[in-house]
């Protein structure tokens, strides 16, 4: 078992004669991802890399191939429609990998993905993989093994330096998600939460927060009312100047809110491990599994 | 980005807000000028990127004949760190009452958020802290806009027994909205909307800041960037495409990723350190960004070693290491550099370091450490 992704999920990659597109798709399909189809306008009907088949439209891919989860990696301009676009189509999961979507557009594409039944994944996420059988989007293979250690993130090379520690110390992971870096997203920490929670093959779980906003405290209380399996968690800021932007659109204090103190109480107080640094994560993963 | 008050009124005029007139001056004389054209007593008020600037000092009131040396005083002047290079001469308002109306984008609700409350003129956070009841929030549904009968209720909360003024407030509400969706901002404030002893609504003071993604669809938003109201260095990390931030500690930081950035200056601190940046220099590799992450970085008096993290994963450690090697040869370093590397390519990454005399870690929290102590004179452990 894993979370959101498996062996038989079917993929379609909107954008994938772009540069990062093209890049990320030829990943994974050596990964093993079942790479269905791709969208790029006024490329229909031609074939990447001669096996698989290029549509105008996301409508056309989907009638054609009945995939169950699309990826987007067209420039930030143009992500929010490809997220709508493939809402529409009936897709119920769409992971939006692009970087620098505008928080307006983002106030629109939730409700409309919402009220179409789809889960989205991102924007500005590395996207997610399930060791030794599927990967979505740009989380390298190669660092992951599978096992029962599920793992959810705000950021990339983070979760990356993460995930590659575990790894080197022996200990897999069943699916490693990442929710991404923006204020306004799709998927959050306690949709991955419940969803670990239900996973038979995931023991414990790895949380990475940032600074900013009110996710990880929501989350926290989340674990403290509804969560039997552990979590270890960490937040990414402690010396963060407040009403900065660090990198990440969310990535900032606003006034006296979204401190990595008051986050990392929060989890304290639902009885979490807490890793001071990425290296903590091995021990105290270790103890709890 | 943020902009000055007085390029946001210029927004906000534009969709039809009442504003009194004013211009903005970058000298005394310009000052004096204006305000004799205005007549009567004018308000000099410092247009810079920081809250609390009357309190600083930074607004004043000046009568006919006192514009030139009142403005002379809050130009050149510091405000939170940041010194005044422009002025906003406007005319005084007579005012009967203060109003706050404010959009700010709502991560929880995932929608922009109206704040208004008759409490206005002062911080609005600490209205919120300490009297939540004279605020009213209202979340807006972008697919929809801010619909009429949402405005006059929040007007008729600014002014429950009055209809009129309760109606200009909703308008006023309405271009507000307006400017802050056409304008792609994060947040756009009028604190205070006042009430003339005649009765007329007005905005006297606003704030906008625009998300920085929504830059590339909005040129003429880019030209109201002032560059002298920042950090030089960012400036120049900017036009480089990098991400930086900078801070008062002593350890340079070089990291690809904002999450791994921010856990590398935590790192230091945990290792009893200092960062003196954040930076990121992102997910490709290009070697000319790490030429030019290295240029602004010792362009810090106050760094006293450099730190590399670098984790390889579309990143290509390689890359990193032909710029690292790139970049000293062009501009030997003066102080120490500490390199930690792994993943895609790590080991032609490190025979390329080695072959040019460095030598490079592939453990994060060791070379956080040698870090730390070479930026406080001592030897690397």
């Amino acid at each position: 078992m894993s979370i959101f992704l498996n062996e038989n999920s079917t993929v379609i990659i909107q954008g994938i004669t772009g540069r990062d597109g093209s890049f990320h798709a030829k990943q994974m399909m050596e990964y093993g991802t079942k790479v269905v189809g791709g969208v790029t306008p006024g490329k229909g009907g031609q074939k990447f890399e001669g096996t698989v088949p290029i549509f105008n439209t996301m409508h056309e891919a989907m009638q054609a191939t009945g995939a169950n989860t699309s990826v987007i990696y067209v420039p930030p301009m143009f992500a929010a429609d490809a997220m709508m676009e493939a809402a529409d189509t009936g897709v119920k999961f769409i992971v939006a990998i692009t970087e620098g979507v505008p928080v307006l557009d983002m106030t629109r594409v939730y409700p409309f993905v919402k009220e179409k039944g789809a889960r989205l994944l991102g924007p500005n996420c590395p996207g997610l993989i399930t060791p030794g059988k599927s990967k979505v989007g740009i989380i390298p293979g190669r660092i992951c093994t599978p096992g029962n250690v599920g793992v959810v993130s705000r950021s990339g090379t983070l979760t990356y330096e993460i995930v590659y520690q575990l790894t080197r110390a022996g200990i897999g992971q069943s699916t490693c998600v990442g929710i991404g870096g923006d204020p306004i997203n799709g998927t959050n920490f306690i949709d991955c939460l419940q969803a670990f929670e239900a996973d038979p093959e995931t023991k414990v779980i790895c949380m990475m927060g940032e600074i900013g906003g009110t996710d990880e405290q929501e989350a926290a209380a989340f674990v403290k009312a509804n969560m039997k399996k552990p979590v270890v968690g960490f937040i990414a800021g402690q010396t963060a100047p407040p009403g900065r932007r660090m990198g990440h659109a969310g990535a900032i204090i606003s006034g006296s809110s979204g401190t990595a103190a008051e986050k990392l109480e929060s989890f304290a107080a639902a009885g979490m491990g807490v890793a001071k640094r990425p290296k903590d994560f091995v021990d105290l993963v270790k103890a709890r599994m | 980005m943020n902009i000055h008050e007085y390029q946001a009124k210029e927004l906000l005029r534009a969709e039809g807000v009442p504003i009194p007139p004013g211009r903005v001056a970058t000298s005394a004389a310009e000052a004096e000028a204006i305000a004799k054209e205005l007549g009567g007593t004018v308000v000099i008020k410092a247009q810079v990127h920081t809250g609390g600037r009357g309190k600083a000092g930074g607004v004043k009131l000046a009568k006919a004949g006192e514009a030139r040396a009142t403005a002379e005083k809050i130009i050149g002047m510091q405000i939170n760190g940041l010194t005044v290079h422009q002025v906003l001469v406007t005319p005084a308002a007579d005012i009967a009452t203060e109003a706050y109306v404010g959009i700010i984008l709502d991560r929880a609700s995932r929608k922009p958020v109206f704040m208004v409350s008759p409490a206005g003129g002062i911080d609005i956070e600490e209205v919120a802290h300490s009297t939540p009841e004279k605020i009213r929030k209202m979340p807006i549904d972008t697919r929809f806009g801010l619909l009429p009968y949402q405005a006059m209720e929040l007007g008729f909360f600014l002014f429950p027994d009055d209809v009129k003024k309760a109606r200009a407030a909703a308008k006023i509400m309405g271009q507000l909205y307006t400017a802050f969706m056409k304008n792609g901002c994060s947040l756009a404030e009028i604190n205070p909307l006042v009430v003339t002893p005649a009765g007329d609504v007005l905005a006297l003071d606003a704030k906008m800041t625009v998300d920085d993604n929504e830059l590339d669809r909005h040129p003429e938003l880019v030209a109201l960037r002032d560059e002298t109201a920042e950090e030089p260095s960012e400036v120049m990390a900017r036009n480089a495409n990098l991400t930086f931030i900078k801070l008062d500690g002593d350890v340079g930081c070089v990291v690809n990723g904002a999450g791994l950035a921010m856990a590398t200056m935590d790192l230091v601190k945990y290792y009893g350190g200092d960062p003196a940046n954040f930076l990121d220099i992102g997910g490709s590799s290009n070697p000319e960004k790490v030429v030019n992450a290295l240029k602004i970085i010792t362009s810090d008096p106050n760094v006293k070693a450099i730190l590399f993290n670098i984790f390889g994963g579309i990143t290509r450690t390689d890359d990193v290491a032909n710029g690292i090697v790139t970049a000293t040869k062009q501009n030997p370093l003066k102080v120490p550099i500490v390199i930690r590397l792994t993943g895609t390519n790590e080991e032609i990454a490190m025979k390329i370091l080695t072959e040019n005399g460095f030598s490079a870690s592939s453990d994060m929290d060791e070379a956080v450490q040698k870090a730390v102590a070479l930026a406080k004179g001592g030897k690397a452990a």
